[in-house]
Protein backbone atom coordinates (compact mmCIF):
# COMPACT_ATOMS: atom_id res chain seq x y z
CA UNK A 1 0.00 0.00 0.00
CA UNK A 2 3.25 2.67 1.13
CA UNK A 3 4.93 1.01 -0.98
CA UNK A 4 4.61 2.47 -4.30
CA UNK A 5 4.19 6.20 -2.77
CA UNK A 6 7.22 5.59 -1.68
CA UNK A 7 8.95 5.38 -4.67
CA UNK A 8 7.25 8.26 -5.79
CA UNK A 9 8.44 10.35 -3.20
CA UNK A 10 11.77 8.71 -3.39
CA UNK A 11 12.14 9.72 -6.98
CA UNK A 12 11.57 13.31 -6.27
CA UNK A 13 13.72 13.06 -3.34
CA UNK A 14 16.26 12.56 -4.92
CA UNK A 15 16.00 14.71 -8.29
CA UNK A 16 15.47 17.98 -5.78
CA UNK A 17 18.88 16.59 -4.12
CA UNK A 18 20.76 16.44 -7.29
CA UNK A 19 19.45 19.06 -8.99
CA UNK A 20 20.42 21.64 -5.67
CA UNK A 21 23.89 19.56 -5.64
CA UNK A 22 24.23 20.70 -9.58
CA UNK A 23 23.79 24.56 -8.26
CA UNK A 24 25.73 24.46 -5.25
CA UNK A 25 28.24 22.95 -7.49
CA UNK A 26 27.83 25.01 -10.24
CA UNK A 27 27.92 28.22 -7.39
CA UNK A 28 31.56 26.86 -6.27
CA UNK A 29 32.32 26.88 -9.62
CA UNK A 30 31.52 30.58 -10.00
CA UNK A 31 33.58 31.48 -6.57
CA UNK A 32 36.44 29.81 -7.38
CA UNK A 33 36.87 30.94 -10.87
CA UNK A 34 36.60 34.82 -9.11
CA UNK A 35 39.17 33.09 -6.59
CA UNK A 36 41.77 32.59 -9.08
CA UNK A 37 40.75 35.75 -10.91
CA UNK A 38 42.88 37.33 -8.44
CA UNK A 39 45.40 35.06 -8.48
CA UNK A 40 47.96 35.44 -10.78
CA UNK A 41 50.26 34.63 -13.27
CA UNK A 42 47.48 35.00 -15.74
CA UNK A 43 48.40 32.50 -18.90
CA UNK A 44 48.58 35.42 -21.30
CA UNK A 45 49.17 33.45 -24.59
CA UNK A 46 45.57 31.33 -23.96
CA UNK A 47 44.11 34.47 -23.35
CA UNK A 48 44.57 36.16 -26.77
CA UNK A 49 44.38 32.58 -28.39
CA UNK A 50 40.51 32.43 -26.62
CA UNK A 51 39.88 36.19 -27.67
CA UNK A 52 40.28 34.92 -31.24
CA UNK A 53 38.22 32.28 -30.53
CA UNK A 54 35.40 33.70 -29.04
CA UNK A 55 35.83 37.56 -30.73
CA UNK A 56 37.10 37.25 -34.07
CA UNK A 57 35.76 34.22 -35.46
CA UNK A 58 32.66 35.62 -33.79
CA UNK A 59 32.48 38.31 -36.08
CA UNK A 60 31.18 37.12 -39.35
CA UNK A 61 27.93 35.96 -37.63
CA UNK A 62 28.02 39.17 -35.46
CA UNK A 63 27.67 40.88 -38.20
CA UNK A 64 25.40 39.46 -40.42
CA UNK A 65 22.96 38.83 -37.19
CA UNK A 66 23.56 42.44 -36.53
CA UNK A 67 22.72 43.94 -40.39
CA UNK A 68 20.11 41.66 -40.22
CA UNK A 69 18.36 42.37 -36.60
CA UNK A 70 18.56 46.12 -37.75
CA UNK A 71 17.19 45.71 -40.96
CA UNK A 72 13.62 43.45 -39.29
CA UNK A 73 13.63 45.94 -36.88
CA UNK A 74 13.08 49.51 -39.69
CA UNK A 75 10.94 47.20 -41.13
CA UNK A 76 8.82 46.42 -38.63
CA UNK A 77 8.90 49.52 -36.79
CA UNK A 78 8.20 51.33 -40.25
CA UNK A 79 5.31 49.52 -40.63
CA UNK A 80 3.93 50.64 -37.02
CA UNK A 81 5.46 53.90 -36.62
CA UNK A 82 3.67 54.79 -40.24
CA UNK A 83 0.50 54.48 -38.64
CA UNK A 84 0.68 57.09 -36.19
CA UNK A 85 2.23 58.97 -38.30
CA UNK A 86 5.38 59.15 -36.40
CA UNK A 87 8.40 57.64 -38.61
CA UNK A 88 10.45 59.83 -37.68
CA UNK A 89 10.92 57.89 -34.50
CA UNK A 90 12.20 54.87 -36.61
CA UNK A 91 15.99 55.60 -35.78
CA UNK A 92 15.69 56.26 -32.52
CA UNK A 93 13.34 52.96 -31.77
CA UNK A 94 16.10 50.79 -33.89
CA UNK A 95 18.71 52.02 -32.01
CA UNK A 96 17.15 51.85 -28.64
CA UNK A 97 15.59 48.25 -29.07
CA UNK A 98 18.85 47.47 -30.38
CA UNK A 99 21.28 48.85 -27.69
CA UNK A 100 19.14 47.80 -24.92
CA UNK A 101 17.93 44.13 -25.62
CA UNK A 102 18.21 42.85 -28.94
CA UNK A 103 22.27 44.03 -29.20
CA UNK A 104 23.44 41.98 -25.81
CA UNK A 105 21.02 39.26 -25.57
CA UNK A 106 21.53 38.14 -29.63
CA UNK A 107 25.40 38.77 -28.92
CA UNK A 108 25.63 36.18 -26.37
CA UNK A 109 23.06 33.63 -27.52
CA UNK A 110 25.34 33.46 -30.77
CA UNK A 111 28.71 33.69 -29.11
CA UNK A 112 26.96 30.90 -27.01
CA UNK A 113 26.06 29.08 -30.33
CA UNK A 114 29.11 29.57 -31.62
CA UNK A 115 32.31 29.49 -28.88
CA UNK A 116 30.38 28.25 -26.15
CA UNK A 117 29.19 24.56 -26.89
CA UNK A 118 33.02 24.67 -28.58
CA UNK A 119 33.93 25.34 -25.38
CA UNK A 120 32.27 22.40 -23.45
CA UNK A 121 32.67 20.23 -25.87
CA UNK A 122 36.68 20.79 -25.46
CA UNK A 123 36.88 21.05 -21.96
CA UNK A 124 34.41 18.18 -22.08
CA UNK A 125 36.70 15.60 -24.05
CA UNK A 126 39.93 16.86 -22.16
CA UNK A 127 38.21 15.87 -18.87
CA UNK A 128 37.62 12.28 -20.44
CA UNK A 129 40.33 11.68 -22.22
CA UNK A 130 42.30 12.88 -18.33
CA UNK A 131 44.21 15.86 -19.27
CA UNK A 132 42.56 17.82 -16.99
CA UNK A 133 43.54 15.01 -14.63
CA UNK A 134 46.91 15.20 -15.87
CA UNK A 135 47.20 19.07 -14.98
CA UNK A 136 45.94 18.12 -11.42
CA UNK A 137 49.01 16.07 -11.27
CA UNK A 138 51.59 17.79 -12.18
CA UNK A 139 50.37 19.84 -9.55
CA UNK A 140 49.13 23.09 -11.68
CA UNK A 141 45.84 24.80 -11.63
CA UNK A 142 43.76 23.59 -14.33
CA UNK A 143 41.23 26.45 -13.78
CA UNK A 144 44.34 28.91 -14.70
CA UNK A 145 44.52 26.58 -18.11
CA UNK A 146 41.35 25.94 -19.20
CA UNK A 147 38.82 28.35 -17.24
CA UNK A 148 40.08 31.33 -16.45
CA UNK A 149 41.35 32.23 -20.08
CA UNK A 150 38.00 31.59 -21.41
CA UNK A 151 36.42 33.81 -18.63
CA UNK A 152 38.50 37.00 -19.22
CA UNK A 153 38.21 36.42 -23.05
CA UNK A 154 34.62 36.25 -22.76
CA UNK A 155 34.84 39.43 -20.60
CA UNK A 156 36.95 41.50 -23.13
CA UNK A 157 34.79 39.85 -26.29
CA UNK A 158 31.05 40.35 -25.26
CA UNK A 159 30.88 44.11 -24.41
CA UNK A 160 32.80 44.71 -27.68
CA UNK A 161 31.20 41.99 -29.86
CA UNK A 162 27.84 43.96 -28.67
CA UNK A 163 28.80 47.42 -29.34
CA UNK A 164 29.53 45.95 -33.26
CA UNK A 165 26.43 44.04 -33.24
CA UNK A 166 24.36 47.48 -31.93
CA UNK A 167 26.65 49.70 -34.48
CA UNK A 168 26.05 47.30 -37.36
CA UNK A 169 22.46 47.31 -36.60
CA UNK A 170 21.73 50.97 -36.27
CA UNK A 171 23.23 51.22 -40.39
CA UNK A 172 21.12 47.83 -41.35
CA UNK A 173 18.08 49.91 -40.33
CA UNK A 174 19.46 52.84 -41.98
CA UNK A 175 20.07 51.06 -45.14
CA UNK A 176 15.92 49.56 -44.96
CA UNK A 177 14.72 52.57 -43.66
CA UNK A 178 16.49 55.52 -45.40
CA UNK A 179 17.07 53.93 -48.62
CA UNK A 180 14.63 51.79 -49.20
CA UNK A 181 11.41 53.12 -47.57
CA UNK A 182 12.04 56.45 -48.31
CA UNK A 183 12.82 58.29 -44.09
CA UNK A 184 14.95 61.30 -44.85
CA UNK A 185 18.84 60.29 -43.36
CA UNK A 186 18.52 63.80 -41.06
CA UNK A 187 15.12 62.01 -39.18
CA UNK A 188 16.29 58.60 -38.88
CA UNK A 189 19.50 60.17 -36.84
CA UNK A 190 18.44 63.33 -35.87
CA UNK A 191 17.10 62.52 -32.03
CA UNK A 192 18.74 59.37 -31.74
CA UNK A 193 21.18 61.47 -29.79
CA UNK A 194 18.55 63.31 -27.20
CA UNK A 195 16.20 59.60 -27.50
CA UNK A 196 19.42 57.11 -26.50
CA UNK A 197 21.52 58.65 -24.21
CA UNK A 198 24.35 57.14 -22.04
CA UNK A 199 22.35 55.10 -19.22
CA UNK A 200 21.36 53.05 -22.16
CA UNK A 201 24.90 52.04 -23.67
CA UNK A 202 25.71 51.53 -19.98
CA UNK A 203 22.57 49.01 -19.07
CA UNK A 204 23.82 47.72 -22.69
CA UNK A 205 27.39 46.80 -21.57
CA UNK A 206 26.45 45.84 -18.19
CA UNK A 207 24.22 43.39 -19.53
CA UNK A 208 26.82 42.16 -22.31
CA UNK A 209 29.05 41.74 -19.06
CA UNK A 210 26.71 39.90 -17.23
CA UNK A 211 26.00 37.86 -19.96
CA UNK A 212 29.73 37.13 -20.53
CA UNK A 213 30.02 35.55 -17.56
CA UNK A 214 26.99 33.87 -17.29
CA UNK A 215 28.05 31.92 -20.72
CA UNK A 216 31.54 31.30 -19.81
CA UNK A 217 30.36 29.91 -16.43
CA UNK A 218 27.69 27.83 -17.65
CA UNK A 219 29.45 26.46 -20.38
CA UNK A 220 33.24 26.05 -18.61
CA UNK A 221 31.09 23.87 -15.82
CA UNK A 222 29.18 21.66 -18.27
CA UNK A 223 32.13 20.73 -19.71
CA UNK A 224 34.17 20.80 -16.43
CA UNK A 225 32.01 18.26 -14.74
CA UNK A 226 31.64 16.16 -17.64
CA UNK A 227 31.54 12.62 -15.96
CA UNK A 228 30.22 13.74 -12.68
CA UNK A 229 27.12 12.10 -13.18
CA UNK A 230 25.40 9.19 -14.66
CA UNK A 231 26.10 9.72 -18.17
CA UNK A 232 29.39 8.15 -17.44
CA UNK A 233 32.53 8.75 -18.85
CA UNK A 234 32.17 8.45 -22.88
CA UNK A 235 31.17 10.38 -26.16
CA UNK A 236 28.23 10.36 -25.25
CA UNK A 237 28.60 12.47 -21.54
CA UNK A 238 30.51 15.31 -23.89
CA UNK A 239 27.61 15.29 -26.29
CA UNK A 240 25.14 15.58 -23.68
CA UNK A 241 27.02 17.83 -21.76
CA UNK A 242 27.37 20.42 -25.03
CA UNK A 243 23.49 20.00 -25.60
CA UNK A 244 22.91 21.03 -21.56
CA UNK A 245 25.27 23.74 -22.09
CA UNK A 246 23.99 25.38 -25.09
CA UNK A 247 20.26 25.05 -23.71
CA UNK A 248 20.64 26.43 -20.24
CA UNK A 249 23.26 29.04 -20.71
CA UNK A 250 20.94 30.33 -23.66
CA UNK A 251 18.01 30.22 -21.03
CA UNK A 252 19.62 32.07 -18.14
CA UNK A 253 20.61 34.87 -20.80
CA UNK A 254 17.18 35.60 -21.34
CA UNK A 255 16.34 34.72 -17.56
CA UNK A 256 19.15 37.58 -16.74
CA UNK A 257 18.10 39.91 -19.32
CA UNK A 258 14.47 40.14 -17.71
CA UNK A 259 16.08 40.44 -13.80
CA UNK A 260 18.83 43.47 -15.31
CA UNK A 261 16.37 44.73 -17.12
CA UNK A 262 13.96 45.14 -14.45
CA UNK A 263 16.26 47.20 -11.95
CA UNK A 264 17.08 49.79 -15.05
CA UNK A 265 13.39 50.56 -15.70
CA UNK B 1 54.66 33.13 -37.38
CA UNK B 2 51.40 31.68 -36.96
CA UNK B 3 51.27 33.19 -33.67
CA UNK B 4 52.18 36.58 -34.66
CA UNK B 5 49.51 36.75 -37.07
CA UNK B 6 46.85 35.43 -34.39
CA UNK B 7 48.22 38.52 -31.97
CA UNK B 8 47.58 41.15 -35.21
CA UNK B 9 44.06 39.78 -36.16
CA UNK B 10 43.01 39.89 -31.91
CA UNK B 11 44.52 43.37 -32.26
CA UNK B 12 42.48 44.80 -35.16
CA UNK B 13 39.38 43.03 -33.38
CA UNK B 14 40.06 44.87 -30.37
CA UNK B 15 40.22 47.99 -32.28
CA UNK B 16 37.12 47.90 -34.16
CA UNK B 17 35.11 46.76 -30.80
CA UNK B 18 36.19 49.60 -29.14
CA UNK B 19 35.50 52.02 -32.44
CA UNK B 20 32.61 51.39 -32.17
CA UNK B 21 32.04 51.64 -28.54
CA UNK B 22 33.62 55.17 -28.70
CA UNK B 23 30.85 55.71 -31.83
CA UNK B 24 27.79 54.51 -30.14
CA UNK B 25 29.27 56.72 -26.94
CA UNK B 26 29.85 59.79 -28.35
CA UNK B 27 27.20 59.75 -31.70
CA UNK B 28 24.38 58.06 -30.11
CA UNK B 29 24.85 58.10 -26.35
CA UNK B 30 26.28 62.40 -26.32
CA UNK B 31 29.00 61.12 -24.06
CA UNK B 32 31.66 63.75 -23.77
CA UNK B 33 35.16 62.75 -23.03
CA UNK B 34 36.24 66.91 -22.47
CA UNK B 35 32.88 68.81 -21.60
CA UNK B 36 30.94 70.94 -24.23
CA UNK B 37 33.02 73.72 -25.73
CA UNK B 38 31.40 76.87 -25.42
CA UNK B 39 30.45 80.07 -22.98
CA UNK B 40 27.47 79.87 -20.78
CA UNK B 41 24.76 81.71 -20.22
CA UNK B 42 21.90 81.86 -17.81
CA UNK B 43 18.18 82.48 -18.29
CA UNK B 44 15.64 81.95 -15.15
CA UNK B 45 12.51 80.63 -15.69
CA UNK B 46 8.64 80.49 -14.20
CA UNK B 47 8.32 76.80 -15.26
CA UNK B 48 10.81 74.59 -17.41
CA UNK B 49 8.18 71.91 -17.72
CA UNK B 50 10.62 68.97 -17.24
CA UNK B 51 13.67 70.33 -19.35
CA UNK B 52 16.44 68.08 -19.07
CA UNK B 53 20.31 68.58 -19.20
CA UNK B 54 21.58 67.67 -22.46
CA UNK B 55 18.53 69.08 -23.83
CA UNK B 56 19.28 71.00 -27.28
CA UNK B 57 19.54 75.19 -27.63
CA UNK B 58 18.09 76.06 -30.68
CA UNK B 59 18.31 79.15 -33.09
CA UNK B 60 15.92 79.10 -36.07
CA UNK B 61 15.66 75.42 -35.57
CA UNK B 62 19.66 75.17 -35.44
CA UNK B 63 21.23 73.66 -32.88
CA UNK B 64 24.37 75.66 -31.28
CA UNK B 65 24.48 74.50 -27.60
CA UNK B 66 23.00 72.84 -24.64
CA UNK B 67 21.63 72.76 -21.12
CA UNK B 68 24.17 72.18 -19.16
CA UNK B 69 22.19 72.61 -15.45
CA UNK B 70 18.75 73.14 -14.88
CA UNK B 71 18.68 74.39 -10.96
CA UNK B 72 16.11 75.66 -8.22
CA UNK B 73 17.28 79.64 -7.51
CA UNK B 74 15.84 79.57 -3.75
CA UNK B 75 16.04 83.11 -3.43
CA UNK B 76 12.86 83.55 -5.74
CA UNK B 77 11.48 80.05 -6.54
CA UNK B 78 12.65 80.01 -10.52
CA UNK B 79 13.53 77.85 -12.45
CA UNK B 80 17.59 79.06 -13.11
CA UNK B 81 18.56 77.52 -16.26
CA UNK B 82 22.40 77.05 -17.28
CA UNK B 83 23.58 76.97 -21.25
CA UNK B 84 26.18 76.21 -22.80
CA UNK B 85 26.82 78.12 -26.47
CA UNK B 86 29.22 77.31 -29.23
CA UNK B 87 31.67 80.63 -29.72
CA UNK B 88 30.69 81.36 -33.22
CA UNK B 89 27.46 81.80 -32.35
CA UNK B 90 26.87 85.70 -30.37
CA UNK B 91 23.58 86.21 -28.81
CA UNK B 92 22.28 90.03 -27.76
CA UNK B 93 21.46 91.16 -24.38
CA UNK B 94 17.95 91.47 -25.91
CA UNK B 95 17.08 88.00 -26.79
CA UNK B 96 14.46 85.78 -25.69
CA UNK B 97 14.76 82.36 -24.86
CA UNK B 98 12.04 80.33 -24.54
CA UNK B 99 11.15 76.97 -23.18
CA UNK B 100 9.44 75.11 -26.52
CA UNK B 101 8.20 70.97 -27.22
CA UNK B 102 9.69 69.56 -29.99
CA UNK B 103 6.14 68.62 -32.09
CA UNK B 104 2.97 67.95 -29.23
CA UNK B 105 4.88 64.87 -27.59
CA UNK B 106 8.33 65.76 -28.08
CA UNK B 107 11.18 66.83 -25.41
CA UNK B 108 11.58 70.40 -24.32
CA UNK B 109 14.37 72.12 -25.73
CA UNK B 110 15.57 75.82 -25.69
CA UNK B 111 14.68 78.48 -28.33
CA UNK B 112 15.99 81.52 -28.45
CA UNK B 113 14.93 84.33 -30.54
CA UNK B 114 17.49 86.69 -31.63
CA UNK B 115 17.24 90.17 -30.13
CA UNK B 116 18.31 93.71 -32.27
CA UNK B 117 20.56 95.13 -29.57
CA UNK B 118 24.02 95.91 -30.44
CA UNK B 119 25.60 94.59 -27.16
CA UNK B 120 26.44 90.67 -27.16
CA UNK B 121 26.19 88.26 -24.09
CA UNK B 122 29.60 87.70 -22.76
CA UNK B 123 30.09 84.68 -21.06
CA UNK B 124 28.52 84.21 -17.75
CA UNK B 125 25.51 86.70 -18.74
CA UNK B 126 21.69 86.39 -18.52
CA UNK B 127 19.40 86.44 -20.85
CA UNK B 128 17.06 88.26 -19.16
CA UNK B 129 13.69 88.08 -21.35
CA UNK B 130 12.38 84.35 -20.85
CA UNK B 131 9.10 82.56 -21.98
CA UNK B 132 8.26 79.47 -19.92
CA UNK B 133 7.44 76.51 -21.34
CA UNK B 134 3.55 76.17 -22.45
CA UNK B 135 1.48 73.94 -20.06
CA UNK B 136 -1.17 72.32 -22.00
CA UNK B 137 -3.19 71.03 -19.09
CA UNK B 138 -3.56 74.35 -18.18
CA UNK B 139 -4.30 75.81 -21.23
CA UNK B 140 -7.38 73.37 -21.14
CA UNK B 141 -8.25 74.03 -17.89
CA UNK B 142 -8.74 77.98 -18.70
CA UNK B 143 -10.76 77.40 -21.58
CA UNK B 144 -12.73 74.32 -19.51
CA UNK B 145 -13.67 76.67 -16.71
CA UNK B 146 -14.27 79.96 -19.07
CA UNK B 147 -11.48 82.43 -18.50
CA UNK B 148 -10.61 82.48 -22.10
CA UNK B 149 -12.79 85.37 -23.61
Amino acid sequence: MIRPFKAIFKAIGSESVSFLRGLGKMGIFLFDTIVYFFAPPYKHNLIVRQIWFLGNKSLTVIIMTGAFAGMVLSLQLFYTLRKFGAVSLLGPGVALSLIRELGPVFTAIMVTGRGGSALTAEIGIMRISEQIDAIHVMALNPFNYVVLPNFIAAVICLPLLTAIFDVVGIYGGYLVGVKLLGVSSGVYFAQMRQIVGMENINLGIYKSLAFAVIVTWVCCYKGYSVGSDSTGFGARAVSKATTDAVVSSSVLILVGDYIIGSFFI
Amino acid sequence: MKKFDMEVMVGIFLVIGLVCLAYLSVKVGSFQFVGESGYTLTAEFDKTGGLKTGAPVEIAGVEIGRVKEVTLDNKNYRAKVLLIVRPPVKIQEDAIASIKTKGLLGEKYVQISPGASANMLAGGGKIRDTESAVDIEELISKYAFGEVK
